[in-house]
Order: structure tokens, then sequence, then C-alpha cells
């Protein structure tokens, strides 16, 4: 209840503002436009800030909402609230077919894409017959309810700014959940949410179409209040603004999306009414200001006003601990130790002309831990790669206890019971411990989008929390469970990687490099810890460079070099194999 | 005789955690001295603050010079030079591009020199010379990084983490060829996890743990101290060492 | 459809895509070094364009007043970051780049404004202007804030897009103009006329395209340029001084997108704003371009240049929507194409 309180205090203000004697009308319809903009930079921060998917084209969906119900009430006398379904859909069709095209494109292309769609829907609109072309369409009727109109600012007021709360509060629940935290990864590049199922394309389009509901959302409410809609407020400056907004609150915030849209517009405002009075009837001379301050502001706070206002009030976010005694089904224990669990058969990848991974066998065993080891560019990771999916092999067979894995997605061989940590740490570092852990159990859970905005998550978000929890008690974190991630030390945020991947609850684990950075106490801990596990029916695949830890460690050692795999043994028969000394190891050993 | 680099109670902060606290050191003329320690000590952070990559309080001078108002662009002219442990290499540019670059700060002459002096040292960059940085192996983007810094004609070479994801026996050439620059008139600052191979070249040794030198002294001394042992020589010591 | 309406329309697509090549090349350039986008480009090709052409009347125009008042801001910001240690071959140098360069050309400017200024010195005066405005808006607006983001450094460049264009209007006026062209003669070569001008735009292009792969291939500071594209740490760490490299891509981007102004306001009617949807266009073939590759942008801005010309023979209504949804299909390609292995960036 806590966390709702603040949200109760500020919907009550809200509520209470047009009823204060003396508020001029002014005011309210400055808090209505601000209410608009908040809506569609809403989802600007779940897109850009949260998803790290940066759209200059949010205000061509507000126009495909806008148009939407301005067709269908005036051409065809719908009823407005009719249309707000049709609206919704519509700029949520247009997200799926323009998301299809942009949300793969990898950093700043999806930007600059969205631009150009941006541009060119703008002058879509102001072309279209039917669209009124550049004059647009007028009388619109206004919302109303029974026989009262919401003719008034004041009274579309309400519907605005219910529509500002309820869709913070969405929001706010889908990002705090499984959804949620798929989402949050996505900004940290998509192989490490893929590693443990998460359908990343599917996610990116999730958040794209969202966003561009609300933006249709914003655009729906615009028509109704303006009873007018015309292409300028859906142009590419528009869009740019609306970034703007997101970006001045704090991408990354959903408050921020509110404060970045009242900052903004009064600003605007403040600029548009007194600048002519200072320096006579220059025309324009706002948006010089405007555009400078905007410099400004980026240059002495890149990251936003809430966050900066959030870091100087004692307001500290309640921490739920988990109830660890939730259980989630356990996968089925491994066979006897004599059952073969990976079976690699002239495994290849060719990059180019470039031969990464040559025609490498071997196997690992239920109960079994292997070493994989060789000089940087030997292909070890690569192997990796193609284990997991994130690769395709150029030929060869991959299989997991028996099935073939005939190369299968990453999202498909975590199904199989194979998980992974990364050489260079891939966790999100502004998400806790716990969060990061979490999305390792991914799959472990069944919630969407709409049940977790809906809180109808919360059984089985809390069976995801208690296991990662778990998990991360049984690396020995506990203390660090709510800390942020990129807080940690490298060592520490590699362990935290261990525990993500135990969340799985794997067959076979892949370490790539975990005692890197670990001490001799911590690497010995690490040690206990792989044989407790294998103990328990797990195998481990580990890439490792610590010649004295793997030699201790592990029951066999595979040796790459240059993608060619030169020996296998016991790690007694490694250290004195002579291909091996002469390529790795050196004479010395 | 005055140190050619001299660091004095030093701390570097990210945000509100502070990384390194009062640290001091000193690296002589002619000198190899290594910092040993774990990941997450504050070893990388030390470097990068001495280089001006982060912010540093406390006192450094390099040369008599004090490196304060420097930016890292200064004290890269000043003879001061880090290997970082990234390599930070220019990739899509070919090996003696990215050895020309190394060069930028000083005279075309001298700049002839250093390429004849680096490619002896690392007869493999002269093989490699029009590849690009991005293709070659690891070791080979290690010797590229440290020719790189040497084509500057430093006097005092930083680096970070040579032997980072290196075969063993890669990791041995280029512990010798640390060795020779000590030689050729060139004083190293040696960061490694690697400790072992380490003390073994270093004439001078700190231990850093938790942001702080809790032990420095002859690199042989710190090499048989027993609880520098059990810390961090650990397994290799136990078993047959790598290297 | 007849062969001299299919050869006219080749030639004005050639001859506007030659232009957007330019602007695209620019782009790649300031991106390549800096990860700016660079939206006010359109504002470098307006000035230049416009300061051409009220020079060519004989009027001082406002922008070498702005260049002097940005000029001043700027040695303020180098005093400022330097205070810890203000040694005074810095500030000569500062002043002298900030101060005495500017003054100089507002000196110069009042000094030889007149309706019968020669057209080279104005072509000079205006090149020079926006050169200068191009450098310290990258000291003012971008140096400061160079660590961060893509999308901050988009978002300034928004910023000084908006300020730059506001200006324009104050500048300018409403009213659009033209300047006199650089040349009257013309070729004939079968039913095509080839005038002076838009031989200028061709030559200057390739002219443009060849120096950038010289300068960028065998000069010391070209390569210095390319290593801070490639790695800022790493160019640091020899010596390179990053913030002169951005001043020298912006300097070099101005100057191109003065020179694509100048080159275009005898051709067509310039107002204050046009620049941004010019700007643009290049921005598509850059886009295309993927904004690393000098000759794949130039072939785009060609091909944009041709899409333009056709669709606004046969659709001039829905031009500029089929301009901008051209890179979709390429955008789709693309992704496509794109490896699966994403890049090991933080």
């Amino acid at each position: 209840m806590t966390q709702r309180l603040p949200l109760i205090i500020f919907a009550l203000v809200m509520a209470v503002i047009p009823f204060v004697p003396g508020v001029p009308p002014f005011w309210i319809v400055l808090l209505d436009n601000i209410g608009l903009a908040a809506l569609v930079a809403m989802g600007l921060v779940l897109l850009t800030g949260v998803g790290g998917l940066t759209s200059f084209g949010q205000a061509a969906f507000c126009g495909f909402g806008a148009y939407t119900t301005a067709v269908l009430t005036t051409a065809y006398g719908l009823s407005p609230w009719l249309t707000l379904p049709a609206s919704l859909l519509v700029s949520g069709i247009a997200a799926v077919l323009l998301g299809l095209v942009t949300v793969r494109l990898s950093g700043h292309y999806l930007p600059l894409g969205t631009i150009a769609w941006g541009i060119g829907l703008f002058y879509l609109f102001s072309k279209l017959e039917f669209l009124g072309r550049n004059d647009g369409i007028s009388g619109i009727p206004p919302l109303s309810i029974g026989s009262y109109k919401m003719l008034s600012p004041d009274a579309i007021y309400y519907a605005i700014w219910i529509a500002v709360l309820i869709s913070a509060l969405l929001t706010m629940n889908l990002l705090d959940s499984r959804t949620g935290r798929a989402i949050r990864a996505l900004r940290r590049g998509h192989v490490a949410a893929e590693a443990f199922g998460v359908q990343t394309p599917r996610a990116k389009l999730l958040v794209f179409i969202y966003a561009a509901v609300l933006a249709g959302l914003s655009g729906w409410l615009y028509a109704h209040f303006q009873r007018a809609a015309n292409p300028t407020p859906f142009g590419a400056q528009a869009g740019i603004e609306y970034l703007f907004i997101a970006v001045v609150g704090g991408a990354g915030y959903v408050w921020g999306a509110v404060l970045g849209a009242g900052i903004v517009v009064i600003l605007k405002e403040v600029l548009q009414s007194y600048l002519p009075y200072i320096f006579g009837g220059q025309s324009q001379l706002e948006t010089i200001v405007f555009g400078i301050l905007l410099v400004l502001l980026l240059q002495l706070a890149p990251t936003g006003v809430w966050p900066w206002l959030m870091s100087r009030l004692p307001l500290k976010p309640g921490r739920k601990t988990p109830d660890t005694s939730l259980k989630l089904p356990a996968r089925a224990q491994a066979g006897p130790t004599s059952s073969v669990l990976l079976h690699i058969e002239k495994a290849r990848k060719q990059f180019g002309g470039v031969t990464a991974v040559n025609d490498v066998s071997f196997d690992v065993n239920a109960r079994e831990i292997v070493a994989l080891i060789g000089p940087n560019g030997a292909g070890k990771s690569t192997t990796f790669n193609l284990i997991t999916g994130v690769l395709t092999a150029t030929s060869g067979k991959i299989s997991v206890q028996g099935k073939e894995v005939e190369n299968a997605p990453p999202q498909e061989v975590v199904k199989l019971g194979v998980s992974r940590t990364f050489q260079h740490v891939k966790l999100v570092p502004d998400m806790t411990v716990l969060e990061n852990v979490a999305i390792g159990a991914h799959l472990r859970g069944s919630s969407g989008a709409v049940s977790s905005m809906l809180r109808l998550d919360r059984a089985d978000e809390a069976g995801l929390l208690a296991e990662a929890a778990r998990q991360i008690e049984r690396v020995g974190l506990s203390d660090q469970i709510d800390q942020l991630a990129g807080s940690l030390s490298l060592g520490q945020q590699r362990i935290v990687e261990i525990a993500r991947a135990l969340c799985v609850d794997p067959m076979l684990l892949l370490l790539d490099e975990p005692a890197a950075g670990l001490r001799h106490m911590e690497k010995q801990r690490l040690a206990a810890l792989l044989r407790q596990l294998r103990d328990g029916g797990m195998s481990v695949l580990l890439v490792e460079h610590d010649m004295g830890f793997v030699m201790d460690l592990a029951d066999r050692i595979v040796v790459l070099d240059f993608g060619t795999k030169i020996a296998e043994g016991t790690p007694a028969a490694i250290k004195t194999n002579p291909d091996v000394i002469k390529a790795y190891l050196g004479a010395a050993a | 005789m005055s140190a050619l680099l001299s660091v004095a109670d030093v701390h570097i902060s990210y945000g509100k955690v502070e990384a390194v606290r009062g640290v001091s050191l000193e690296v002589a003329g002619n000198e190899i001295v290594t910092i040993i320690g774990a990941n997450g000590a504050g070893k990388t952070t030390l470097l990068n603050a001495i280089m001006g990559i982060l912010p540093l309080k406390g006192r450094a001078a390099f040369a008599g010079t004090d490196l304060a108002p420097l930016d890292i662009e200064d004290r890269v002219a000043t003879g001061l030079s880090l290997v970082p442990e990234h390599r930070e290499l220019f990739a899509s540019m070919n090996v003696e591009d990215n050895l020309e670059l190394g060069a930028f700060r000083i005279s075309k002459a001298t700049a002839a020199t250093s390429l004849e002096k680096v490619y002896a040292l690392f007869p493999r960059l002269k093989e490699r010379r029009k590849q690009l940085a991005g293709t070659l192996s690891g070791g080979e983007q290690q010797m590229l990084a440290m020719g790189r810094a040497l084509m500057g004609a430093p006097k005092l070479l930083m680096l970070d983490e040579p032997s980072l994801g290196l075969a063993p026996i890669i990791v041995a050439d280029i512990f010798r060829i640390v060795g020779e620059l000590r030689a050729a008139g060139v004083s190293v600052l040696l960061v490694e996890q690697n400790a072992q191979a380490a003390l073994r070249i270093a004439d001078r040794a700190y231990v850093m743990e938790l942001g702080e030198f809790v032990l420095s002294g002859a690199a042989k001394d710190i090499a048989s101290n027993e609880r520098v042992a059990a810390s961090y020589l650990g397994f290799q010591h136990e078993g047959e060492s790598a290297i | 459809m007849n062969t001299t309406i299919l050869l006219f329309l080749l030639q004005d697509g050639i001859t506007n895509g030659a232009i957007y090549a330019l602007l695209g090349l620019a782009l790649v350039l300031v991106f390549a070094v800096t990860r700016v986008i660079l939206i006010p480009q359109g504002e470098f090709v307006t000035y230049g364009a416009l300061s051409y052409a009220m020079l060519a009347t004989g009027q001082v125009p406002g922008t070498v007043q702005l260049a002097v008042g940005m000029g001043l801001v700027a040695f303020a910001l180098d005093l400022f970051f330097a205070r810890k240690a203000l040694r005074a071959r810095l500030v000569a140098r500062s002043a002298a780049l900030n101060i005495a360069f500017p003054v100089g050309l507002l000196a110069v400017t009042y000094k030889v404004a007149g309706p019968t200024t020669p057209m080279a010195v104005n072509i000079a005066l205006a090149l020079l202007i926006v050169a200068a405005i191009g450098l310290f808006l990258y000291r003012i607006a971008f140096q400061p804030i160079a660590h961060t983001s893509v999308l901050v450094l988009l978002i300034a460049a928004v910023g000084c897009h908006l300020a730059l264009q506001g200006l324009g209007l104050v500048f300018f006026g409403a009213e659009g103009l033209r300047g006199p062209a650089l040349s009257s003669a013309a070729v004939t070569a079968g039913p095509l006329r080839f005038t002076g001008q838009s031989l200028a735009v061709y030559g200057l292009t390739i002219a443009f395209i060849v120096g950038l792969w010289l300068f960028f291939g065998y000069t010391k500071t070209g390569k210095a340029l390319r290593a801070t594209a490639v790695n800022r740490l790493g160019a640091r760490l020899v010596g390179i001084r990053t913030s002169l490299s951005g001043q020298i891509a912006f300097l070099l981007a101005s100057m191109i997108g003065a020179i694509s102004g100048i080159l275009i306001v005898p051709i067509t009617t310039l107002y204050y704003d046009t620049g941004f949807l010019i700007g643009l266009k290049g921005f598509i073939a850059a886009i295309i371009g993927g904004l690393v590759s000098y000759p794949l942008t130039a072939i785009a801005a060609i091909l944009v240049g041709i899409v333009e010309a056709f669709s606004s023979f046969y659709a001039s209504n829905f031009k500029e929507v089929i301009v901008f949804t051209l890179i979709l299909p390429v955008l789709v390609l693309r992704s496509l194409a794109a490896p699966a292995v994403e890049e090991e960036k933080d």
C-alpha cells in the first residue's frame, strides 16, 4: 500500500485543482495539454528509456488515433466512445506494420528509420483527400456522458487525467513483472535475454505497440478536445518534442514522463507569451530560446529531472522480501553417470573465409565437469555459442540428451535444460540482483503482459522471485540481493550470472570464465559449489584460463587451438600431453 | 634520485563508492613495478586515473610535472603511456596504421626509428602489417597494443593485465618482452592478476586489496610472503605452475 | 513516356542527388567522428546560401554577428574548462580561434560588402562565416557532452536545429532569396542542356568524394579522425585530441553544407527553413549508406534525387511520402542481412 500512497495523493490533488477558486481556466488548458503529452511520453519511457528503442515517430501514432475518430465520427456519425477502440486498434495495427519493419533494426538505424517514416506519414496525412489534406477535419463531436457534453477544457480535463493515471498504473505494473523484466533486459542487447527464453523480437514489438497505443489514446483525446484534427501536430517536430519530454523528465521513469510534459509544456507557453513582450514582436524567438535551453539542459542534467529530483528526496522504495518457501516444479533429474548429456559431432563454424571451429567433436556426460581450454581466439566462446544456439553451425551435429538441436534458436535450447553465463558479463546494471536473477526463471513463469498490467500475475511472480532468491542464497550473495547489479564487483557479477543460469533448473551449465576476477578463497568456494552441483546431478562445461583451478576441478579437459581439438583427457594426461604443452601451456609446465 | 612517477595519497571514487583509498606509489627510471591483487581491488581504476581517464584526488606527478591539470592527451605528450585492459585498438584499421597513429605526437623522423624498434621487438607485427587489427589473434592484439604505445617513445609504460585471456605460452613471451623494455630504458608499471609471473620479472611490487595497498616491497620478498602466497599465488603454487 | 522526359528527369534527379550526396557525406563524416546525427546540417545549407545571396545584394548577413557571438561563448567555455591550469599559450590559441577569427571576419565583411563585391569574395566570406559557426557549434553544444549517448547527442542536435532555424528567420526574414549563378555558360548535348551551375554541382561533388577519400586514407589528420571514430579512448591514449577531431569534422561538415547551399540558391529560391528538408534527404541517403560508407551514401543520394524527380513528375502530391518511405524497403533489407551476433558494447 505504501507504494500506492504517492499515486493516490497525486490523483486527489489533480482532482481538486479545477475546484480551487481562482485557478485561471487557462491553467486547466495547460494541464490538459500536459496530460496529452504525458501519455505519449509515457509510451516513450517504456520504448526508449526502458526498452532502449528510440522513436521519433510517436506523433504519427497520435495522428492515427486522432484521424480515426475524426473520420468515423464526422463521416459516419459514430459515437466517440465507439471510436475509442477503433482509434487504439488503428494505432496498434500501424505499430505492428511499422514495428515489423523497424523494430529489428539495431543501434542508430531504429531512430533514423522512425524519423523517416514519421515524416513520410506526416506528408501522407496532409495529402490524403479523405483526411482533408492540409486543412484536416473539423466539427468533431465532443465526448459526452448521457446528455452531458465535455465541451470545456475543465470537462475533458478529467477524461485526460484519468487516462494518464490509469496508463501510469498499468505501465508500472507491467514493468514490475516477468514481462517487464524481459523488456528491461532488452536495452543490454538481446543475447542474454534470449539465452533465458525471452522472445526478444516479440518483446520489442510489444513495447512498440504499447507505446503506439498510448499515443493513439492521446490522439483520440486530442481530437475530441480540439474538436478538429489537422496534420501539423502529428509532424516530425512534434515527434521530436515528445522524445524531448521523455528525456527531460528522465527516460526510464514513468513519472518522468508526466514531469517532463509539465516542464516542456509550461516552458513553451511561458516563452510564447512573454518573450514577445521582452524583445518586441520578433517571431519564432521562442524556438531559439527553446532550442538553446534544450542544449543547456542536456549539458547540466543528461539523465533527466526526475531521477535528479528523486535522489534529493528522502523517499526510499520499499522492498518486499520474496517468500522462499514457494517452490517451482523442478526438472527431472539426469540419468546415471555414464549417459551422454551433450554430444557434439564434427561441429564447424565459418565466418567468411575464417574457420573459427573446425570439426570439433566431444561429449559431456551426466554428472561430469568438463573444461574447455585453449588460447583466446581458439574457438571456445564460439563453441559455446554454437551449443546455445546464438550462432548456427556451418555443419556438424549437436545433440542434448539424444535430441538433435538442429540450429534451434537460444530460446529453444534453454528449454532442453542448457543454461549459460557470458565471458563479458551481461547483466542489466540498473536492475537489482534479484531482478536480474529472476530473468533466469523466465520460462518457468507464464504470465503475459496483460495479466501483469492487471496484477493477475502475483502468484506466478512470487514463485519466480522465490526461486531467484533461493539461487542467490545458494551462490552466497544473499547480502547483495537488493543491490543494483552494476554496483557489484566484476567477480561478484560473474557469480550473479551463475545464479541466473541456475534459475533455469538446468541439466547442463555452461560457464564462460567463471573464475576470472575471483581471489583464491573465492575460487575455492566456486569450485566447491560446482562440485556440489555435479554431485546433485548437474553437468558443467566451463571455459577457464586459470590452469590451477581447471586442473583441480575438471573431470575431463578438452583443448582447442585455432578452432581444432588438439587433445582431450583427464587433467593429469593433459598436463603432460606434448601437443598441449607446445600450443598452450608452454615449456615451463 | 627522484622518482619518474610519484603518486601520493590518492583517492578515486565512482559516484559515492570510493574505489581507491589513500594509495601512494613510486616508479623510478629503469624500473619494473607491479601491482598485484584480485579483480575489483582497484588496480585498473588506479592506472586509469593516473592516465587521466578518471579523476583522482591527491597528488600525482610524472617526470617532475604535476599531472592534475593535464588531459589524457597532454599526459601522453609527457611520456606516460597506458596499454589498457581492453587494448582499445583501432580494429578496422591495419597494423601499420595503428602503429603510425601511436606516434601521433612525435615527429616523422623519430616515428620511423620507433617503427623499426617495434618491429624488431615484435617481428610478428611486421609479418601482419597490412592486416586489420580486429582480425589479429588475442596475443597479436596485445603485442600491437604494446607496440602502439611504444611508438610514442614513452618513458613509462603502464600495462593493464597484459596476460588476460592469453595462452600461457604467449604470456611467457609477453613477459619476456616486458623484461627487455627495462634494458631499453623504459620503465614499466604492470598490473597483473597472474601474480607469480609478474613478481618474477618485477623489481618491486605492491599488493592491493579493496582499494588500498596492504603490502609493498622488493618483488622477491613479496613472492615469498606467506599471506601473499595464500591469497594470490594459490592454485599455481599448489600444482605445477602454469608458466 | 518519351525519352526526352526520361532524360530530363534523370538529369534533374542527378543534379539534386549530387547535392544530397554532399550533405549525406557530411552527415556520415560527423556521425563517424562524433556520433552526432547532424540535424542542423540543413541550417548550414540555408546559412551558406542566404548569406551568399545577401552578400550578393551588398548587405551584411546577420550570420557574421552570430559567428562573433558564438565565438565569445566558445572562448568563455574554453577558459572555464581550463580554469585550473590557465596557460598563456592555451589562452592565446583559444583567443585567436574564437575571437580574432570571427571578429576579423566581421571587419572584413563590413569593409568589403557592397553591390560590386566580386562573386568569389562573397562565396569565400559565406563559406568562412558558416565554417566558423559550425566550428563553434561543436565547441559550445556538443563538446561538453561528447561522452554521452547517441540519443542525448541527437536531441541536442535537434535543439541546435531549432535555435539556428529560429535565428535564420531573424537574419533572413520570411521572404525567400535567390543568389546569382556561378556561371552563365551552358553546354548542350542532344536534348539536354547542362548549365554551368549543374556542371559545378557535379564537379564539386566528385571533388569532395575524392578529396575526402584521400584525406582519410592518406593524411595523418585524416587517419586520426578515423581513429577517433573507431575508438575514442584508443585515440586519446595515443594523444589525439578528440575534441579537436570533432571540431574538424564539424568544420568540414558546415563548409560542405554551405557549399551545397551556394550551389543550389541560384537554381531555386531558398527560405530560412528550406534547409531542413534538403538536409533530411541527404539524411535518407546517409541512412541507406548505413552512416558508414561514403560511396554507398553517394550512390543512394543520387537514387533519392532520381526517385524524387520521377515522383514529382508522376505523383507530385506524394513526392515527399514516396521519398521518405523509400527508406523502409532498404531498412528491411538491411535488417534481414544484419549479422546475428550483437556487438560487444557497454
